[in-house]
């Protein structure tokens, strides 16, 4: 009777559902990520002041993006599985590379040029990270033995460090967390990762020794923003007002006056959610996290479903990846996380993110379109 | 694919433990997710009455309150930079009403009634398009007597169009000192990323250049702010709590604008520099540099054909020459070579060299030629200082060698930094084996030693550069380093500039006076190169002229057939200190393209130090 189904919906596709297949598109997670992207243009024609300017630009990116995405899918996740390694390491060289010329030229150095546009290194290693592990780690019985789970840990502190150091400490945690995930499900016993959450904890006194001032003033701003309310502490108690203000309903769409009148600032990129938040009220809020739920449960069913190690690991890696970026950004806007430069992820004004993000997301499609429609 | 899996894998408990850490996972976004809503509702639900309150009606504002700049004073308290108050307009478009026909109207007839060019118009769409639209924009800045009472008399028939005060930048001296006491403009987009948003919040403009720019921290002052509730349209409507700003400090320049001024209308038809420095202190006197530029317009903003005009003259009077230029210090190195020579014990100062008018090395057939056809002669040290002679230079460097000069002329402070007190300087190049394996990628060739012992080939100064080493040297020794404030005036205590490091080169008194003889022949004895300068004068000056080849074209600049001519003459250079007895000043000069130095840097560094000890002939005589 199975086959049978089958057969018939071989026999009459749909025009779009050819073509959608064709292209390697898994539908429900296309269709998610075009509905948040739709909400993006919604919420930035509010938030950069009603500038057509900026939507064109944002809609130039996101084209990019869905373009970029679509193109990974095309490829046979053995490709990526086979140039996981390789691809690693060429990230790690251009973030070398980058530091070394920020040393000769001056502050913080995060772009490439190539002459003919810029990039950020640090959005390659966003997704070559979780590769190399996953690649590094299928290679073994899992879960991973000690000597396998030094290695990886090693390879995942490189980047994340000469990432550290930029400084850049947003993109830091997402690429750690990336690597990180891919270690917790490959099986990282219980007791060390607790072991690790418990040796952090203590190490916490001597990180904050080594923080840079201006990290340690988002630390003491996050616990007291009050304390210097023209400075510091001004985004959050502004957000926080903002997300307040807007009730379970909210103010309505370019009702909010927060951004409106300046008191916000980077509304439209980091602090977005607050906007959103001050406009659509709770219930808009409930609506955005499940939107971003349904993308996450989406991206886990199809670790669930992939065929062999390499992609589970890093099907999954990148669905608690994307999860990182939710909390992080929104925890930081509502005042529970200390204020990192994370965006909204697929929502906030700008591009390397999005671009990155639309990667991975075809690196999913193509795992889950790849597969072979063989008993397991 | 997987070759390399081991034969024991066991698959199904791989997914099995697999499955279980999604569901970890799952539990653990489930849980975190719940935390990020627990928040939302405790913000919007449980705070919500509490952030309406703040956001609607009673919104804090914050409104910064901005510090008055600090002003710039020279030495004898004359103003350098000021803040005037000027009137500008200011258009409201939220008080125009919504309809944009009736911005436009109230712009036309605005136009009509002030003669305003289509240009300010554009502009201030342009800034308008920046600002929301109950903030004002500027239409007019610096409004004249007329411009104010046309307006005035008119005013109820343009509602949401206000005059405004506003504090303005002024540089009365304007090309003078521009230099120096450099310009503040409005703040960009990439400043505005590095600055302490908090304290700029309420500012303007920024240092630019200069002095302005080098003190930014302690001109700016510090914000104040003003607590405020305001309502939705940001309308004050009550101040809760007030922090008032602090006034940014006024500075006080060791600069003399009299002399300043003399320096640089000496400069004349020449492009170049003028630095004097207070041989005691280290203060800058003069610190010219020709042509200068009017920086006033650069505070409102320079209109973009004014500032290309700027930019494109192959004068380049934007550039700072006396901080940044590179000049081959010609003969005017002789003296700090010979002093060399005498330290190292590579010459005594009765030996003679022979000059026939030309130098040869043993191993080469080029002919190392002297300015002077026929020769010297035979002469001496202080001979060769007086009429300048390349040849005993010549041999004197090959006796000296490279490495000893390099490393006698670094502790004069050439090739580094002077450390003055302003951004930008320029190191210029002290020429070594090393410097030239880096740089070139080449060795070191023995003519090239001999061209340095003349101050040609690689050696490159700053006219600051010059003007140190030879205050060092009127200075027996002790390291004069340059400042530029002497005071810092703020509203609760006055400091001294800069901190000086002070530091002694080793020299013995016996060759310092034979150098220092030597160079007072150049002005005071028949024979010498700047003898012109030395009548009505009851002190000595000691000196040294340079004449510094041109050999290529400066860069970036246009070939220009007509002046090509003038811009292929020699560079004029003079350095000096009087009096010599007892040194109060040292002065150095650059003409470019000037041809002697004897004939026209040196008489400008006369003026200079004549006025300055016409000035204070006092202190002279107690010495």
């Amino acid at each position: 009777m199975r086959t049978e189904t089958r057969h018939e919906h071989f026999k009459q596709p749909s025009v779009l559902g050819n073509i959608l297949r064709r292209l390697h598109i898994d539908i429900p997670l296309f269709v998610g990520l075009l509905l948040t992207s739709l909400l993006s243009f919604v919420i930035l024609y509010s938030a950069g002041g009603q500038d057509m300017g900026v939507l064109t630009r944002q809609a130039a990116r996101m084209v990019l993006a869905f373009g970029l995405m679509i193109l990974l899918a095309h490829v046979n996740p053995n490709q990526f599985k086979r140039y996981s390694a390789g691809l690693f390491g060429f990230g790690v060289f251009l973030l070398v590379a980058v530091l070394i010329m920020g040393t000769i030229g001056k502050g913080a150095q995060r772009w490439l040029d190539l002459g003919f546009m810029r990039f950020q290194p640090s959005e390659i290693i966003k997704i070559t990270t979780p590769m190399m592990i996953a690649w590094y780690l299928s290679e073994h019985p899992l879960p991973p033995k000690p000597r396998h789970l030094f290695i990886a840990i090693i390879l995942i502190l490189v980047p994340t460090l000469l990432i550290a150091k930029q400084p850049d400490l947003g993109t830091a945690i997402l690429v750690a967390s990336a690597g990180a995930g891919v270690l917790f499900f490959a099986g990282l016993s219980w007791r060390f990762i607790l072991a690790i959450v418990g040796m952090l904890a203590s190490l916490a006194p001597i990180i904050w020794h080594f923080m840079k001032p201006y990290q340690r003033d988002r630390v003491i701003t996050l616990l007291n923003p009050e304390a210097d309310p023209l400075g510091k502490g001004y985004h959050i108690i502004q957000s926080k007002i903002a997300i307040g203000s807007g009730g379970i309903y909210g103010k309505g769409w370019t009702g909010s006056t927060q951004s409106e009148l300046n008191f916000l600032p980077e509304s439209h990129t980091d602090f977005i959610f607050a906007v959103f938040a001050e406009e659509f009220g709770l219930f808009g809020c409930l609506g955005l996290l499940t939107l971003y739920l349904f993308i996450i449960g989406r991206c886990l069913y199809i670790a669930v479903q992939a065929q062999d190690v390499y992609c589970r690991l890093l099907a999954s890696s990148l669905a608690f990846t994307f999860f990182v970026y939710v909390f992080v950004n929104i925890g930081m806007v509502i005042g529970i996380l200390p204020v990192v430069g994370v965006p909204l992820p697929l929502i906030s004004y700008g591009g390397t993110s999005a671009v990155t993000l639309q990667s991975g997301f075809g690196i999913l499609m193509s795992i889950h379109t790849h597969r072979k429609l063989l008993p397991r | 694919m997987a070759s390399r899996e081991y034969p024991m894998r066991d698959k199904l408990q791989e997914e099995r433990l697999f499955l279980n850490r999604i569901v970890a996972a799952f539990v653990t976004i489930a849980v975190l997710t719940s935390g990020l809503i627990v928040r939302l509702i405790y913000l919007q639900i449980v705070g919500h009455i509490h952030y309406a309150t703040l956001a609607k009606e009673n919104s804090i504002k914050i409104t910064p309150l901005v510090p008055t700049r600090g002003m710039i004073y020279d030495r004898k308290g004359r103003v350098l930079a000021e803040n005037t108050q000027t009137f500008k307009l200011e258009i409201t478009p939220d008080k125009i009403g919504k309809d944009p026909a009736n911005l436009n109207d109230t712009l036309l007839r605005l136009q009509k009634l002030l003669n305003i060019p289509d240009e300010k118009i554009e502009q201030f769409h342009k800034l308008r398009l920046r600002q929301k639209r109950f903030a004002p924009s500027t239409l007019l800045t610096n409004m004249t007597n007329e411009e104010m009472v046309k307006f005035a008399v008119v005013r109820p028939y343009f509602p949401g169009v206000d005059i405004k005060t506003h504090l303005v930048r002024n540089y009365p001296f304007k090309e003078l000192a521009a230099h120096v006491v450099g310009y503040v403009g409005r703040i960009n987009e990439k400043e505005l990323k590095s600055l302490p948003i908090a304290e700029y919040s309420g500012s303007t403009y920024i240092g630019k250049l200069g002095i302005e720019s080098s003190y930014e921290a302690m001109l700016h002052g510090k914000t104040g702010y003003a607590e405020m509730e305001t309502n939705v349209q940001a309308r004050a409507l009550k101040t809760l709590n007030e922090v008032e700003p602090i006034a940014g400090a006024n500075l006080y320049l060791t600069l003399d604008m009299d002399l300043q001024k003399t320096a640089y209308d000496g400069l004349d038809k020449f492009n170049g520099a003028v630095v004097a420095i207070e041989i005691k202190t280290g203060g800058v006197l003069v610190f010219a540099s020709r042509p200068g530029f009017d920086p006033n317009p650069f505070v409102s903003g320079i209109g973009s054909t004014e500032y290309k005009a700027l930019t494109s003259s192959d004068d380049q009077p934007l550039y700072n020459r006396a901080l940044r230029g590179l000049y081959p210090p010609g003969s005017t190195v002789k003296p700090f070579i010979a002093l060399a020579g005498l330290e190292y014990n590579a010459i005594s100062k009765q030996q003679k060299l022979y000059c026939p008018g030309f130098y040869q090395l043993p191993t080469d057939k080029h002919k190392f030629r002297d300015w002077k056809k026929t020769g010297h002669g035979s002469v001496n040290m202080s001979e060769a200082i007086t009429q300048s002679c390349d040849v005993y230079f010549y041999r004197l460097a090959s006796l000296l060698g490279i490495d000893h000069m390099h490393d006698f002329m670094q502790k004069l402070g050439f090739g580094e930094k002077t450390g003055i007190d302003l951004i930008g300087e320029k190191a210029g190049i002290l020429p070594s084996r090393e410097w030239k394996r880096k740089e070139k990628n080449q060795n070191w060739y023995p003519g090239e030693t001999l061209i340095t012992g003349i101050g040609q080939g690689f050696h490159l100064v700053t006219p600051l550069q010059l003007a140190r080493a030879t205050a060092t040297l009127a200075n027996r020794g002790n390291v004069v380093t340059p400042f530029l404030v002497d005071k810092i005036v703020s509203a609760n205590a006055t400091t001294k500039g800069p901190e000086i490091h002070k530091d002694v080169i080793p020299l013995k008194p016996d060759n310092i006076n034979s150098i220092v003889s030597a160079m007072i022949n150049v002005i005071h004895s028949g024979r010498g190169t700047a003898k012109g300068i030395s009548h009505g004068i009851n002190y000595q000056i000691a000196g040294k002229t340079g004449t510094a080849q041109v050999f290529n074209i400066k860069q970036g600049a246009k070939y220009n057939e007509r002046s090509l001519g003038f811009k292929l003459h020699d560079h004029a250079l003079f350095i000096s200190f009087a009096p010599a007895d007892n040194p109060q000043i040292a002065v150095a000069v650059i003409a470019e393209h000037g041809g002697h130095g004897g004939s026209v840097a040196a008489p400008i560094a006369a003026k200079v130090i004549k006025q300055y000890l016409g000035d204070n002939s006092a202190d002279r005589n107690t010495p």
